[in-house]
């Protein structure tokens, strides 16, 4: 599944990182590549950007940049 | 023995620590705050070891890689690529260690001297964990110290080792396993003479585009092995890197920390409830009033229309009113700003009482109005400027702010920004020129500029008196609700037209994709008072420099003008109206017909209004300073007690007594133009330096037309309700226009690509 797909509460892991350009490249930076685990904290007022727990910080990013990440929901 | 002087850069994530770190080891207050990218240029200062032995300290902006995005970054990795410092400190936030050691992993490709600072492990120890600094140690292959920047702990031992590794050269080695690939990538570079080859030759392999302009020639040599090679090296080497790290950081850390879902700390409850999908936008809001309220009500408790509290506080003494009047009790920042005028018209009194002698009125004039009357109708609204302000740095420091970034970003997509340019728009409620010095962390030069020109638009602290002050009268003589809501609504109107602007910009002149937003959200922490301490002295100081330099100078130009004809005859306070200063009042008068302050409100002392346009260009404190002058001058010197309502009142009776009409449409005109207009020499100033080329000109164009159509609008508006079905109108057609047009662009740019 994709990221944007994920429920508030859920954990998941990465499995690519995709996007292109710039986006891909600081999303990389900022610590999403295969086998994170990310946790979906909250949805902002609108249901957008989204606030996940990466690697022990909070990051927030849109739907949108989301839509790139592919992950694995953890049970 | 002589030495040549040491540079040290700190270096590391945005929000880690090194402006703090920076500010305990030089004695500096530079700015801090409690977001990703508060620190956007470099700065310097020095670090003392003993009497005669120092080393110069540098403070980059934050940034999460090499790779940088935004110009401010660029900053900080060309540092350490071109002025070669002795020494890197770089700084890492040990609660948050993965994502920042991810940075380290590529300075340690650099060939120059490193030393990691683990920073905040006072924190880390509260939560109960401990870092294993020999294992970090011997694994990164450098020197690692704790450190606290904030609790001033561990900075000796950091310096000295910095002090010694600056002494040793180093040469960069790699984290990454070892691939063909990747040396023989290396030895392109190095083939090229290049040092820190391995660094170039990674960042050629990621595309790096900084890369490809420095060294074309490797780089296009390490393109078409990147080509045979075929793999998503890109994603290979960010992947790799954080494998590494993960694998120390289990080593390293002693206890594991809870999990996540255990633990609900306070701060995540505070962040459940101030960023709740349904209640965060109207905390904010209420939050916004709340402060306003505080700062600005002279009605604090409602009390007014109760008939608890009766009459005025000390009557007839210096202190008159300084907690309640009128039946209703100051709020704290009324309260502040009624103790500085009482002591300012205190002093002015006493000060006209040694002029008695009738040949030396000119001169009480000079001294009492003039110097005195400018300078105490900027001091006095210190106070309540700083009090504001430090509310603002709480709200700031605490990691609401950056929250407020998140909660607004899908309101400020529809207007085509990120919510990330929110951050430099609070801040020009401060003042524009940091605020549009912050721009520069934003993604694109269209975000910048659009950001850039309506910065002005959030009223700044030296447009507060002038909102203040007419909202006062506002309330006072026109019966407009309380002045508080009177300067809310001022702000709220100012926003209204900067997201109008934003919107016009991006379907016309400015379109582009929205940018993305990937931002850190810092955790929450208490606002620290020393940071809180250091904002509000800046501030103070600030204002302090600026009433005692270009404001007072333009007082003495002012009553200079006000008290002298063309033929250098001297006039008394009764004749100013045949001064130069009026003349040249009288001849930009008209333009402001449209506006409600212009042809109606007579010539007697109509221009008053007008000239405050001009003095305002230089500093808007002086469009306040202006009026208290002149109504000064109206009601006799004996008489004024220094608070800017009453000269603003005095002005709009004596325009009343001579003939011309003032409305209250016209006076929240007056104020909305101050808004909207050319910001003061300073801003205008920094918006040059940091627009790109040839956008200036279109700037201030944007500014004049702005202020000039938007006040007119809200004149006519306030005066005749029906003509806000016609602005509606007009403002819908416009989008309408607008949109087409932004379609029709949109299609021709598709066909274009198809081609």
């Amino acid at each position: 599944m994709l990221l944007d797909e994920l429920k508030v509460g859920a954990t998941a892991s990465v499995i690519k990182t995709g996007g292109e350009g710039r986006v891909r490249r600081h999303l990389l930076d900022m610590g999403i590549t295969p086998g994170a685990e990310i946790y979906l904290r909250k949805r902002a007022p609108f249901g957008d950007p989204i606030e996940i727990t990466i690697r022990g910080y909070e990051l927030s990013l849109r739907k949108d940049e989301a839509h790139c990440i592919e992950v694995e929901e953890k049970a | 023995m002589e030495q040549k002087k040491l540079t040290a850069a700190l270096f590391g994530n945005p929000n880690c620590g090194k402006t703090t770190l920076f500010n305990s080891l030089t004695g500096s207050r530079a700015y801090v705050g409690n977001w990703p990218g508060v620190t956007v240029e470099k700065r310097s200062g020095t670090y003392r070891f003993s009497k005669d032995s120092e080393m110069d300290i540098v403070d980059l902006p934050g940034i999460y890689s090499l790779s940088p995005y935004t110009p401010e970054e660029v900053v900080a990795r060309n540092f350490i690529i071109d002025e070669h410092p002795d020494v890197v400190i770089n700084v890492v936030d040990a609660t948050n260690l993965e994502r920042n050691l991810y940075m380290s992993t590529q300075v340690l490709e650099m060939d120059v001297p490193l030393v990691i600072a683990l920073n905040m492990v006072d924190v880390l120890e509260k939560e109960g964990r401990k870092l294993d600094v020999k294992a970090l140690e011997e694994r990164l292959g450098v020197k690692v110290v704790l450190i606290s920047a904030l609790r001033e702990k561990g900075l000796k031992e950091l310096m000295e080792a910095a002090r010694d590794a600056a002494l040793s050269p180093r040469k960069g080695h790699s984290v990454l396993p070892e691939k063909e690939i990747y040396s023989k990538a290396e030895k392109a570079y190095e083939a090229a003479g290049l040092s820190s080859p391995f660094f170039h030759a990674v960042k050629a392999l990621e595309k790096d585009e900084l890369e490809a302009k420095a060294n074309p020639l490797p780089y296009e040599e390490v393109q078409k092995l990147a080509q045979e090679d075929g793999s998503d090296l890109e994603a290979a080497i960010a992947d790799e890197r954080y494998a590494f790290i993960e694998k120390l950081c289990k080593e390293a850390t002693k206890r594991k920390r809870q999990k996540e879902s255990e633990k609900l700390s306070l701060s995540d409850k505070v962040d459940k409830v101030l960023t709740n999908r349904w209640a965060g936008i109207p905390i904010f809001i209420v939050l916004l009033f709340v402060i306003f309220h505080l700062v600005f009500s002279e009605d604090f408790l409602y009390l007014s229309y109760s008939g608890l509290i009766q009459g005025t506080f000390a009557e007839g003494t210096m202190w008159e009113g300084l907690f309640y009047a009128d039946g209703a009790i100051m709020s704290p920042g009324v309260i502040l700003a009624n103790f500085v005028n009482c002591l300012t018209g205190g002093l002015s009194t006493l000060v006209s009482g040694w002029f008695t002698d009738p040949s030396l009125v000119p001169l009480q004039g000079f001294i009492v109005d003039g110097v005195l009357g400018g300078l105490f109708a900027v001091i006095g609204f210190i106070p309540q400027i700083l009090f504001l302000f430090f509310f603002f740095s709480i709200l700031e420091d605490s990691g609401y702010m950056a929250r407020v970034a998140f909660i607004f970003d899908r309101v400020f997509r529809k207007f085509g920004l990120s919510g990330r340019a929110f951050l430099p728009m609070i801040m020009g409620f401060g003042c524009s020129v940091p605020a549009m010095i912050n721009t520069r962390s934003l993604n694109t030069e269209k975000e910048r500029i659009q950001t850039i020109r309506v910065i002005p638009f959030f009223s700044c602290m030296a447009k507060a008196p002038i909102l203040a002050a007419v909202a006062g009268v506002l309330a006072a003589d026109f019966g407009w609700a309380a002045s508080d809501l009177v300067a809310l609504l001022v702000y709220v109107a100012g926003i209204g037209v900067a997201i109008i602007s934003i919107i016009a910009m991006h379907l016309t002149t400015m379109r582009e994709k929205v940018p993305p937003f990937i931002m850190e959200l810092p955790s929450y922490h208490l606002p620290q008072p020393r940071a809180l301490a250091i904002h509000i002295y800046d501030k103070g100081k600030h204002f302090l420099k600026k009433a005692f330099t270009i404001i007072f100078l333009t007082t003495i130009a002012v009553w200079v003008l006000s008290h002298f004809r063309w033929d250098y005859t001297y006039l008394e306070n009764n004749q100013i109206g045949e001064s130069i200063l009026a003349d040249i009042g009288r001849l930009i008068q008209p333009l402001f017909t449209p506006l409600g302050f212009g042809y109606q409100l007579g010539t007697a002392w109509g221009w008053a209004f007008a000239v405050t346009a001009i003095t305002g260009l230089i500093a808007k404190e002086n469009v306040i300073m202006t009026m208290g002058y002149l109504g000064a001058a109206i009601l006799g010197t004996a008489e004024f007690a220094g608070s800017d309502v009453e000269a603003v009142e005095a002005i709009v009776q004596a325009v009343s007594l001579s003939g011309g009409t003032i409305t209250s449409g016209a006076l929240f005109a007056f104020i909305m133009f101050n808004v909207l207009t050319i910001p003061c020499f300073a801003a205008v100033a920094t918006a040059h330096a940091e627009l790109p080329k040839g956008k200036m000109g279109w700037t201030i164009l944007f500014w004049l037309l702005v202020s000039y159509v938007g006040g007119t609008a809200f004149f006519l508006m306030c005066d005749y309700p029906w003509t806000i079905a016609i602005v509606v109108l007009l403002l819908a057609g416009f989008f309408t226009f607008a949109y087409f047009y932004n379609k029709k662009k949109s299609l021709e740019e598709k066909m274009k690509g198809a081609d």
